[in-house]
């Protein structure tokens, strides 16, 4: 056990400077060389990943498909700057609980896409999400439990065709309504239940630092939501950790179990410093 | 439109620019090789001075050259002025190569229309021969955040052959509401769009024939692709059906379609896949299930719908969500 909570501080340090060191990789990962010109594989992928895991992990073992996490996506991304990714999580499996989980798309300039915390009783399952895939690869989820166990799924998404790019569709849109945000709630499906699901939408460019500023030529930095946090009268449900791989106007889509009548409240930060607060009256509240 | 609304604006310092008589297209060697052995880069005369090429209603592969979106080109007396350069640099050679065939006039302008890669991965050729290539202000910020993707993604799609000497070439004369340029004897106008097919659409119109070059704004026949804004779009048409055009050019389908029947397609699809979405989002259907069946009623309507549609509708929906 003293392993695991060396490891948590472990894990703390490198996933800040994966987060930071990926606007240093964009240049060289698009760049011209030979082989950053070809389309990637399930094999190349995985050698990515090989590379990538200990910055992420350090020497942990990851254990591969028990269940525990699932991921889906499109085996095709139809629009590479929106592909909506579905992780499950099965409590039943790891029974002294689950407390986050990673996504990483290996091929992407930034392969760490977002490290989400749960709640400790938030009872979330089923977290969705939209990402930014530039090539064909591996996306993967990687959960943690509260002991310390890595438990991995993956699935491989081939980039989209055609003139699609991971780039934000209307810039001076995006630029205008930053920091707006919309909650939905959607009421349980069976009665009697305390579990419903919440949409978080965040109104950001989520940029990538790829731009020039028209006037000095110097290229813009990256800009994008790095911290999010939504809970319950106080009690955290999700907390987020995240890149420029989550698309424009980040959108969050998740179960988790009511307790009381609390309002949900949110707080999201960008790399500007720049910090958005809401909260919503529960609207199942009284049910 | 007013001449006195028109306005010109220089950016970073650009100088006009007049080609030379040693780089006229007739001179380029492997356009005239490139073209000789291909009729397929013919281009025809829709009006007096006014010549297009037909892009395939197919998706950009080495077998088409990456030539499927239709060109343009408006001789006056002292200069041509090219509305987009194709999809790689052989199909700008060759379509450089036929237009000489059709007037000795220097192509002193190129005009993008917009970002994407079957309109701009020609010009390279057009700067080689001096022209000053034009495009919406949003152009060149589009392309820095895209121009690496596309390089990148293209090449495994056309091949390393058609993808040599292929570069993201920024416009350096900027249209930010409306530009006129003189060809000599007859005026173009150049009018830039809020966002719709994407956030850099431009169109050019040729006064003198009343010939609307609509870039993509318009498509007929192959399905039309969104990258910028739907309700952007769909608001736009009407300002777009007013314009006083004999004809227009669409950026797919037929060189020629009358006015503005040839909006009447799209305006179609895209209000069918916005009814589609919106009772989706209504429903509280996730997106990854909303998109695998919004504007199927459209399927047998259009080439290249499975391509496309459920891009579109992928789109759509994160747009229609903040509705």
């Amino acid at each position: 056990m003293q392993n695991h909570a060396y490891s948590s501080r472990q894990l703390a340090l490198p996933l800040a400077s994966v987060f930071a060191a990926i606007i240093l990789t964009i240049g060289t990962l698009l760049g011209s060389s030979g082989a950053a010109n070809a389309q990637q594989t399930t094999a190349s992928s995985d050698r990515i990943w090989h590379d990538l895991k200990g910055d992420v992990f350090g020497d942990r073992a990851i254990l591969v498909d028990t269940g525990v996490v699932r991921i889906e996506a499109p085996k095709r991304a139809q629009d590479a700057a929106i592909v909506p990714v579905d992780i499950y999580l099965d409590p039943a499996k790891a029974p002294d609980g689950i407390k986050s989980v990673t996504l990483i798309i290996d091929a992407n300039p930034a392969p760490v896409a977002a490290t989400f915390q749960l709640g400790k009783d938030a009872g979330v399952t089923h977290l969705s999400t939209r990402v930014r895939v530039n090539d064909y690869s591996y996306l993967r989820a990687i959960a943690e439990t509260q002991g310390g166990q890595l438990h991995m799924a993956q699935t491989f998404v081939k980039a989209s065709g055609g003139c699609s790019a991971p780039a934000v569709k209307n810039q001076d849109e995006a630029n205008a309504t930053m920091g707006q945000m919309k909650l939905r709630q959607f009421p349980p499906k069976e009665t009697m239940t305390k579990t419903e699901e919440l949409q978080l939408m965040i109104r950001h460019p989520n940029n990538s630092g790829l731009q020039r500023d028209p006037l000095t030529q110097y290229f813009i930095p990256a800009h994008f939501v790095q911290k999010l946090s939504i809970s319950q009268a106080g009690q955290p449900i999700l907390s987020m950790e995240g890149g420029i791989s989550i698309s424009e106007d980040p959108n969050f889509r998740f179960d988790f179990t009511v307790h009381g009548n609390g309002e949900i409240q949110v707080e999201a930060i960008d790399t500007d410093g720049k910090t958005f607060r809401n909260q919503w009256p529960l609207e199942t509240a009284g049910l | 439109m007013s001449i006195d609304r028109l306005r010109r604006r220089l950016v970073n310092g650009f100088a006009c620019t007049a080609a030379s008589a040693a780089l006229l297209p007739c001179c380029l060697g492997r356009a005239v090789l490139a073209a000789g052995g291909s009729s397929r880069f013919s281009v025809r005369q829709i009006a007096d001075g006014v010549f297009a090429f037909q892009g395939a209603d197919e998706l950009m592969t080495a077998a088409n050259d990456g030539a499927i979106c239709n060109l343009g080109a408006v001789v006056g007396t002292d200069a041509v002025a090219v509305i987009d350069s194709g999809g790689s640099l052989i199909e700008a050679h060759a379509f450089l190569a036929a237009i000489g065939k059709v007037t000795a006039k220097p192509v002193r302008f190129l005009i993008n229309t917009h970002m994407h890669p079957d309109h701009i991965f020609g010009n390279a050729a057009f700067r080689e021969i001096g022209a000053t290539i034009v495009g919406h202000r949003n152009l060149p910020r589009a392309l820095d955040a895209r121009g690496a993707f596309y390089l990148h993604n293209y090449r495994e799609q056309l091949g390393e052959a058609l993808m040599e000497g292929v570069e993201i070439v920024s416009p350096t004369m900027l249209v930010d509401d409306h530009l006129q340029l003189d060809l000599g004897g007859r005026m173009i106008e150049l009018r830039a769009w809020k966002a719709a097919h994407t956030d850099n659409d431009l169109t050019v119109f040729d006064t003198a024939t009343g010939t609307l070059f609509a870039g993509d704004l318009v498509f007929m026949g192959s399905l039309p692709t969104l990258d910028g804004s739907l309700l952007g779009w769909l608001r736009q048409m009407d300002a777009l059906a007013v314009i006083d055009a004999a004809r227009v050019v669409p950026g797919h389908g037929p060189v020629t379609a009358d006015w503005p029947q040839a909006l009447a397609g799209e305006r179609r699809y895209f209000e069918i896949l916005a009814r589609d979405i919106r009772k989706a989002i209504a429903d509280g259907t996730p997106l990854r299930e909303a998109v695998k069946t919004a504007g199927e009623s459209e399927r047998d309507k259009w080439h290249l719908f499975d391509d496309y549609n459920e891009r579109n509708a992928t789109a759509a929906f994160a747009e229609l969500e903040w509705e």
